[in-house]
């Protein structure tokens, strides 16, 4: 086998597995390869889109080639780095990427915004999760608050190009804090963009502005996503009517395939795993007290975690 | 006068000094000792301990090799028919298998046939000796192995051995399975699963890490795109939990979250590594099987001051090893046995501070032969606690069955597989381990990995099923 690997290694770029090589060989030749790639993470792109929130396009084309709208990863960013769960908001089979948004709210994420195009992430595993449940509905209203707007999109995407009636509301706390909404108006019918201050768009909370449309129109779906008081703010409104609403869990994770019970959740009451069970449910359902209290478990290690990161880059002092 | 000499024990980290670190306790036998274990041996013509092994090794074999001294021809009378000795010598339940068969133990004690098999395999690696048995043909197939965990790296080494080509898929960016996330360091250390998975991969079996196969392609996708059988050992990966009021308070765990977290994602090295672990001053650990001892004592060596392993039946119903209920005993786990856990109660911003327990007292014998335990009325009490590790069981992972059409399942949702050739109701498919048995041993899971690899060389030499 060993001229096929040599003029295969050319093909495929770098990678660093042992073995691969042959294998991948093996697999383009008989022509549908299951293993498509490699295990290197080369990130093409790495950009701020707001202050608090980055964009990352990375290498993963067995992520990239089995991916539906509503799943997500997990990545390791080295060796010391923890698992952490982010949703897939894009892919690009031919190029073999996924597109990544991820909000800077702790070490991993703070460090991810400090990498660069040409550095590698360690480890990616995914898709993960169920993929939302696309359909014609009739008329769907995709709400997404804050870094609840990047999950939010490629599920607006794939309800507009089902031939759903979109209509689209994003909020945020400020301007400055407001993503991909050129991006949302482009696959929603109508949009309406909210800002808790006013500083862009309606000075208003989005289920103000959902109440106003249902108030107007027939909803035949909502899917909701973003920080928690919102998504339990959107199910309390659209429960009276009975309008099916999807809220997408966010939940403390390890390996993000079932094996920890770290995301355990209550629905309908009874015990689900975001990870296997998710992380869409029926809004109705979800016990979002239960919800808010797991989510807050490591609030006091993440703050070493990040003083640490912080002294090692000499940002702060130890005793900052 | 082989008799007058005693079983020879294993000498230990003392218990202070060790729940201060992640070291192994037994630190092995000498050259001089292993040679006057293995003493010991019979040599009987006939057997028995070979038929309490489930994957047959010979032992008077091995330890005969060990008492002339020839140390290296015992690791490879072994690993003719064990991939993991290293592994085996220290986790296996000899006492239950090889050892309770032994025509010694009827007089007294056993041949210490674990410890002789550790040492071999340590002896081996520690002078860096292995000898890599590569397979003198290549044999037409390729096999996809899912789980790197005891089972499909037992049928991984196996089939490579025979000359196919195997490739395993793993979940998580390591490969082990349970040896890796599950079982502590100072159990098993992690640099003897690291060699023995070298050693598979020097054999040619390539592993594919971050693979979780189910969600990024599907059993289907590997038998059409290459593969001509699958071997299904994904273990009993969905913990259990009590169901009582408050387990979803911030501090209570699955053993499994708990054990991953320090073993796998180091949080033991919290903050030079990014994975927290909670770590309490008191804590409850829930269940009386091995992965209750590990909590308990990784509890300990990350910090507590007091671990309570809360036990609802007494303690001659323990499903723990012997020696790992001894070890918790001897560091200084508290045993709260006849004890059940009724409810976890929270402070107001919903962290744990207690758990409500009930005594419970033996009645009549239920379904699995085990007495029943039955609340003592007015028996209730509470301890005091910041960190609950649930350790009760798991459920089979539902990501493969889910997704792998005609695929039989049983009513706990484990997959049907045949107990000798562990062929299932999907043509190529093979499946053995936990996500068969439900949660079991080590040693039962290579024994399956084993069989399932004869089974795939017989269907792929003759293509029948």
């Amino acid at each position: 086998m060993s001229a096929v690997v040599d003029t295969d290694s050319a093909v495929n770029g770098p990678c660093g597995r042992r073995g691969f090589d042959t294998l991948a060989a093996i697999a383009l030749w008989r022509g549908r390869p299951f293993i498509t790639g490699c295990s290197v993470h080369l990130i093409r792109l790495n950009e701020k889109i707001s202050p608090n929130v980055g964009k990352m396009i990375v290498d993963a084309p067995d992520v990239a080639r089995y991916r539906r709208p509503g799943q997500f990863i997990m990545l390791r960013i080295d060796e010391y780095g923890e698992r952490i769960p982010l949703t897939i908001a894009d892919v690009d089979t031919a190029q073999g990427t996924i597109t990544l948004y991820y909000q800077i709210v702790g070490k991993t994420t703070e460090h991810m915004a400090r990498m660069k195009a040409g550095e590698q992430l360690k480890d990616i595993a995914g898709p993960l999760g169920h993929p939302t449940e696309i359909r014609n509905f009739g008329t769907a209203v995709c709400v997404g608050g804050g870094i609840g707007v990047a999950p939010i999109y490629p599920i607006a995407a794939a309800l507009h190009r089902e031939g759903n009636r979109v209509i689209g509301v994003i909020g945020a706390r400020t301007k400055d804090l407001l993503i991909l909404e050129r991006e949302m108006g482009e696959v929603s019918e109508r949009l309406v963009v909210c800002t808790d201050d006013g500083s862009h768009g309606r000075r208003a909370f989005v289920t103000e502005a959902l109440g106003e449309i249902m108030a107007a129109e027939k909803v035949d779906i909502v899917v909701a996503i973003g920080p928690v008081p919102m998504m339990r703010a959107v199910s309390e409104l659209t429960s009276p009517s009975a309008i099916k609403t999807l809220v997408s869990l966010n939940s403390v994770m390890v390996d993000g395939t079932g094996m920890c019970g770290g995301c355990r959740a209550i629905v309908d009451g009874k015990p689900v795993f975001v990870c296997v069970d998710g992380p869409e449910f029926d809004g109705h359902q979800v016990n979002f007290d239960e919800l808010m209290t797991r989510l807050n478990t490591y609030r006091d290690e993440e703050a070493v975690s990040m003083r640490e990161h912080r002294c090692r880059l000499g940002e702060v002092g130890h005793e900052g | 006068m082989k008799d007058k000499v005693p079983r020879q024990p294993m000498p230990e980290q003392p218990p202070v000094e060790r729940v201060r670190n992640f070291r192994e306790v037994p630190r092995g036998y000498s050259d001089e000792t292993a040679r006057l274990e293995a003493s010991r041996c019979l040599q009987c013509k006939r057997p028995t301990c070979v038929d309490g092994c489930p994957v047959r090794v010979d032992i008077p074999g091995f330890i005969k090799a060990i008492r002339d001294g020839d140390f290296l021809a015992s690791i490879h009378v072994i690993k003719m028919t064990n991939s993991l000795p290293a592994v085996c010598g220290r986790v296996c339940p000899q006492e239950e298998q090889c050892e309770k068969l032994c025509v010694l133990t009827k007089k007294g004690e056993s041949v210490a046939i674990g410890k002789l098999e550790r040492f071999a395999a340590d002896y081996e690696r520690e002078r860096e000796q292995l000898e890599i048995r590569a397979a003198s043909e290549r044999k037409e197939g390729r096999v996809a192995i899912i789980g790197s965990g005891p089972a499909g790296l037992t049928a991984a080494g196996e089939l490579a051995k025979m000359g196919y080509r195997v490739t395993v898929f793993e979940a998580f960016h390591s490969a082990g399975g349970v040896l890796v996330y599950g079982i502590p360091e100072f159990r098993l250390p992690k640099a003897i699963v690291q060699y023995e998975i070298e050693a598979l991969e020097k054999l040619g079996v390539e592993i594919v890490l971050n693979r979780v196969v189910g969600s990024a392609g599907t059993v289907n996708d590997l038998l059409s795109e290459g593969f001509d059988a699958v071997f299904i050992g994904t273990g009993a990966g969905l913990p259990l939990f009590l169901e009582i009021p408050g387990e979803n308070l911030q501090g209570v765990y699955s053993a499994n979250e708990y054990l991953t977290r320090a073993n796998l994602m180091k949080a033991y090295k919290f903050p030079e590594y990014d994975t927290p672990i909670a770590r309490g001053d008191s804590i409850a650990v829930v269940g009386g099987g091995n992965v209750a001892m590990d909590s308990a004592r990784m509890a300990l060596r990350l910090g507590s001051k007091k671990v309570h392993l809360i036990y609802r039946r007494s303690r001659a119903e323990m499903p723990a090893r012997v020696e790992e209920v001894h070890h918790a005993e001897e560091e200084g786990v508290i045993f709260q046995l006849l004890t059940n856990p009724v409810r976890f109660i929270g402070d107001e911003k919903g962290r744990l501070k207690a758990v409500e327990c009930v005594r419970m007292e033996l009645g009549e014998p239920d379904d699995s032969g085990r007495r029943r335990p039955v609340v003592v009325k007015g028996s209730e009490f509470t301890i005091d606690i910041d960190v609950a590790i649930v350790a009760i069981g798991n459920g089979p992972n539902p990501l493969i069955p889910r997704t792998t059409p005609g695929l039989a399942l049983n009513k706990w949702g484990n997959i049907v597989a045949h107990e000798e050739s562990m062929k299932t109701s999907r043509k190529g498919v093979f499946a053995g381990g936990d996500i068969v048995t439900g949660a079991a041993t080590v040693i039962l899971a290579m024994g399956a990995g084993r069989k399932a690899a004869m089974a795939i060389d017989t269907y792929l030499q003759t293509g029948e099923w």
